[in-house]
């Protein structure tokens, strides 16, 4: 399971770096999403996958809580970046006309 | 803290408080304060000099960063403190005379802030024992310098003058630093004391002649020698007390001072000799080859300071020939020449101060400098007249003023190191005295020019801004003082020779002092019908005669014009530095994010995956799997598909509801690693910016195809596995090498410890409950940026300044 977790975790990763690389600016949004994703899957990996229950305390042998908390905290973060990343290009569309970033170079002199 | 010590930092002190006192006193000149400090550091040091010269040396150490062996020692020996002396006295002066010279409506709070920067600077630099220390305090002098000469910084001269100054003498100073460097690995200590004690241990080592010349770099751009004296005549555009201070008494001595302390490092070494003497006599010449032709009163100043320097840089070259011969009646000859050098350091800076101050009165006065326009101030400024006309006696050599003293002594070392038969001075030394002489004779020219066109002749006040009139009294003060001097020092020379120069030149040659040598020289003002007295004669006539005939030479003056000057090539360098980086620069700074993209992601992979494969470190065992059952496969399989098909997505819409699939596919992948609390939380939090990215939608415009060139597509397509494949492998690497346990079994008490069972709730809102609500921090200040961006709209108008 981890081996294969890892596998699609890489796929994502390829996939986020390829949006990131695109002019876009709705790709490269997408690939910030999709490069959390793949953080989240990797924390949770290499701590072991189903090693053991739930973790709550009466539950039996449970997993590792830390990468939880932390995937947690993560994804809230991310969720915010996202939202912040969006209305930038939205604005930016409103004030420059344009989403492409190829087109938001400006003028050399400036 | 010790006092000496303490005595460097009073000056940093008061620049920090100046700013105060200026703001809160506005009915009195902020300088009166200012002035009080360089008076009490004189009268502090001048409380030292019995002390100092009865050869002790007073050493005091503040530590700073002990563990690497850089402490600010505070070293005052005859040396230093000729110099200190020097700072201090010539500073309450200079500060004395700014007074009436700089009127209040000027920013004379920022002005005494960067002179007091400057003083405490230039005392660290002569009293610092410490190598590193010592080179801190030379940068900050340099700084200084540069903000005080750009001190009127709305004219483009003034900030061209300080930019020229600030990119030689640092440049200099770099190079200074790596010779410290060298030194001091040699030596292993970067103490100069102990470095000069060990001087034989590290005189045979290979890196002793780069050293040698890395520091005589630093101290031939500090103290504006040729080539790199360029810098001092531009950076006359600053404040007349500025160049009366910093570039004629005491940062251009910085230099000298630098060479005379490793005098008993380097000295005794031919490299040595023909560098210092070889530069200082040639900058001797061509400073006052230059000055004759010059129209500015500022600048026959500075080429006339750029020769003094050079004269007394290669009395000290001179001086060091002493140290290759060793202790001996002989080489006592050579010493001769150092205590010449220390002995016209003193009286350049009183009749050099006296005379920029002269020019700062005739400016102040008339409203200009240029020798064209003015002439015939004698009636109308008898004072200053007397003082310019003794400054200017004593610049050109003559008695009774302190310069011929120095000068007739400077004679006498140029015709005795023609004696001497080692460094090859056999067949070449003959022609440092005939430079010698050659150059002393335009300095008697430009002096009379300096008198005369400005003194005598017809009065033109039809050429000048405001008639001429003597200044208030109190800006005649501190020139009449310094022209005092240079009487005094002629008439009682062997006070300053036997109180200050004599201890000093036992630190310059501490051998010889150890050996029992008696540095005491007596100046006689006559001494006979010797070469010496018919060379100073013949300077004299010959002069005269240049003088009268000066119209007929101007082609020879003229021989370097301005556009084949040593000026032009630093501006050609310095603009094809510019125009070459900027071609270089704009080769990779695209302004387009993808390509910065690319070589952040580039260098990822090749540092990261390069290591991997150059070092042979990366090992690899494949982790003991949990098993995976159908359903699990399904669900990996859907969500890799999803992600590729994101790739060639032709609609927004699509990607985002791939997106969707993913998030949601990660959310039962959560379920599956027993993570409840994560497959909540995913769930909302997808959900929200599906939302989101189909309200965004809305505003944006239809995801086009991308149309970007194959080239460059292949390129993203080669990084982008690039980065997956590294990823992965490091991914895999982890896993199979663990080296430390799980800390998590601390949390396993969570219900003990924080009262809560479930385990991941336990962690974000008790063990670590700084961590999250710094996070709702973050989420916050997102919110407030959301909605400033939405909100917030730019004014037209503030558009239009952003534009100009």
């Amino acid at each position: 399971m981890e081996t294969l977790v890892t596998i699609l975790a890489g796929v994502l990763v390829t996939v986020a770096t390829y949006l990131l690389l695109s002019k876009n600016l709705i790709r490269v949004i997408i690939g910030t999403a999709i490069l959390t994703h793949a953080a989240h899957l990797i924390i949770m990996v290499v701590s072991g996958l189903k090693t053991g229950s739930v973790p709550i305390v009466g539950e039996g042998d449970p997993v590792d809580p830390l990468p939880q908390a932390l995937i947690l905290t993560s994804i809230v973060i991310g969720f915010a970046v996202t939202a912040v990343s969006l209305v930038l290009a939205y604005r930016t569309y409103q004030e420059v006309g344009t989403d492409k970033l190829d087109e938001l170079r400006g003028d050399p002199d400036e | 803290m010790s006092t000496l010590v303490l005595a460097i930092f009073i000056p940093f002190l008061a620049a920090a408080l100046i700013p105060f006192l200026y703001k809160y006193l506005k009915n009195i000149h902020v300088g009166w304060f200012v002035i009080l400090v360089p008076t009490g550091l004189f009268i502090y040091l001048a409380s030292l000099i019995p002390t100092i010269s009865s050869g002790e040396a007073i050493v005091q150490t503040m530590n700073w960063i002990p563990s690497y062996g850089i402490d600010i020692t505070a070293y005052l020996d005859g040396l230093s403190l000729t110099f200190a002396l020097l700072i201090s006295g010539v500073g309450a002066l200079v500060i004395l005379y700014s007074i009436y010279y700089l009127s209040s409506k000027e920013p004379i709070g920022t002005f005494y802030t960067y002179l007091m920067l400057f003083m405490g600077a230039m005392l660290g630099v002569v009293m610092s024992d410490n190598m590193l220390v010592l080179y801190v305090f030379w940068e900050l002098t340099s700084i200084s310098s540069f903000l005080l000469i750009a001190f009127w910084y709305q004219r483009k001269r003034s900030r061209e003058g300080a930019k020229k100054s600030l990119i030689i003498t640092v440049s200099g100073g770099i190079s200074m630093l790596v010779g410290f460097i060298m030194v001091g690995t040699m030596a292993n200590t970067w103490s100069i004391r102990e470095v000069i004690a060990n001087v034989s241990a590290i005189s045979e080592h290979a890196l002793f002649i780069p050293a040698m010349l890395l520091v005589l770099l630093g101290a031939f751009t500090k103290s504006a020698q040729f080539p790199f004296h360029i810098w001092l005549p531009d950076a006359m555009e600053a404040p007349t007390p500025v160049s009366a201070y910093l570039h004629s008494a005491t940062m251009v001595k910085a230099g000298i001072y630098l060479v005379a302390r490793f005098t008993p490092v380097f000295g005794g070494e031919a490299v040595w000799f023909w560098a210092v003497t070889g530069v200082g006599i040639f900058t001797l010449f061509w400073g006052s080859f230059n000055a004759v032709r010059q129209t500015d009163l500022k600048a026959l100043l500075a080429y006339s300071t750029i020769s003094q320097l050079g004269m007394i840089m290669s009395m000290f070259g001179m001086g060091s020939a002493a140290l290759h011969l060793g202790y001996s009646n002989e080489s006592m000859v050579y010493t001769g020449a150092t205590f010449a050098a220390l002995f016209h350091l003193v009286n350049h800076s009183t009749f050099k101060g006296a005379l920029f101050m002269v020019v700062g009165v005739v400016d102040h006065s008339v409203g200009t400098r240029d020798i064209r326009r003015l002439g015939g101030l004698i009636t109308l400024m008898p004072i200053t007249f007397t003082i310019g006309t003794i400054g200017s006696m004593s610049m050109a050599g003559l008695p009774p003023f302190n310069g011929f003293l120095s000068k007739e002594m400077f004679f006498v070392s140029t015709l005795e190191i023609t004696e001497a038969s080692f460094f090859g001075l056999g067949t070449w030394g003959i022609i440092i005295p005939i430079i010698a002489w050659v150059a002393s004779v335009f300095t008697f020219v430009y002096s009379t020019i300096f008198v005369v066109k400005t003194f005598l002749g017809p009065y033109k006040e039809e050429k000048l801004e405001h008639p001429a009139h003597e200044p208030k009294p109190g800006m005649l003060v501190s020139p009449i003082v310094l022209g005092l001097l240079v009487i005094a020092f002629f008439f009682m020379p062997n006070v300053v020779g036997n109180h200050l120069i004599t201890p000093a030149m036992s630190g310059i040659f501490p051998t010889f002092a150890a050996g029992g040598a008696d540095f005491g020289t007596y100046i006689h003002a006559w001494h006979g019908f010797e070469p010496e007295l018919f060379m100073t004669i013949g300077v004299v006539l010959f002069g005269v005669f240049l003088y009268f005939t000066r119209k007929y030479w101007s082609g020879v003056y003229n021989l370097f014009p301005e556009k084949r000057s040593i000026n032009v090539f630093y501006g050609f360098v310095l603009d094809q530095i510019e125009d070459k980086s900027t071609v270089v620069t704009n080769k990779y700074m695209t302004r387009y994010l993808r390509d910065y993209m690319v070589y952040i992601f580039a260098f990822f992979i090749l540092v990261i995956g390069g290591t991997f494969i150059l070092t042979g470190a990366y090992r690899f065992t494949l982790p003991e799997n949990a098993p995976v059952s159908g359903f699990e496969w399904f669900v990996v399989l859907a969500m890799a598909v999803a992600a590729i098909t994101i790739l060639f997505a032709k609609s927004r819409l699509t990607a985002i509801v791939l997106n969707s699939i993913l998030g949601f596919g990660i959310v039962i992948l959560f379920v599956l690693f027993r993570a409840p609390d994560l497959a909540l939380t995913q769930t909302i939090i997808e959900a929200v910016t599906t939302v989101l990215f189909l309200v965004a939608y809305y505003f944006l415009p239809e995801m086009e195809k991308e149309d970007a060139p194959k080239k460059q597509k292949s390129v993203n397509l080669l990084i982008a596995i690039g980065v997956g494949v590294v990823f992965t492998a490091v991914a895999l690497g982890v896993q199979g090498n663990k080296v430390f346990d799980t800390i998590s079994t601390f949390f396993e008490n969570s219900y003990e410890l924080a009262g809560g069972k479930n385990m991941v709730n336990a962690i974000l809102g008790d063990f670590r409950a700084f961590d999250t609500m710094l996070e709702v921090v973050v989420l916050l200040i997102a919110g407030i940026g959301v909605y400033t961006m939405i909100r917030v709209k730019a004014k037209k108008e503030s558009d239009q300044v952003e534009d100009k």
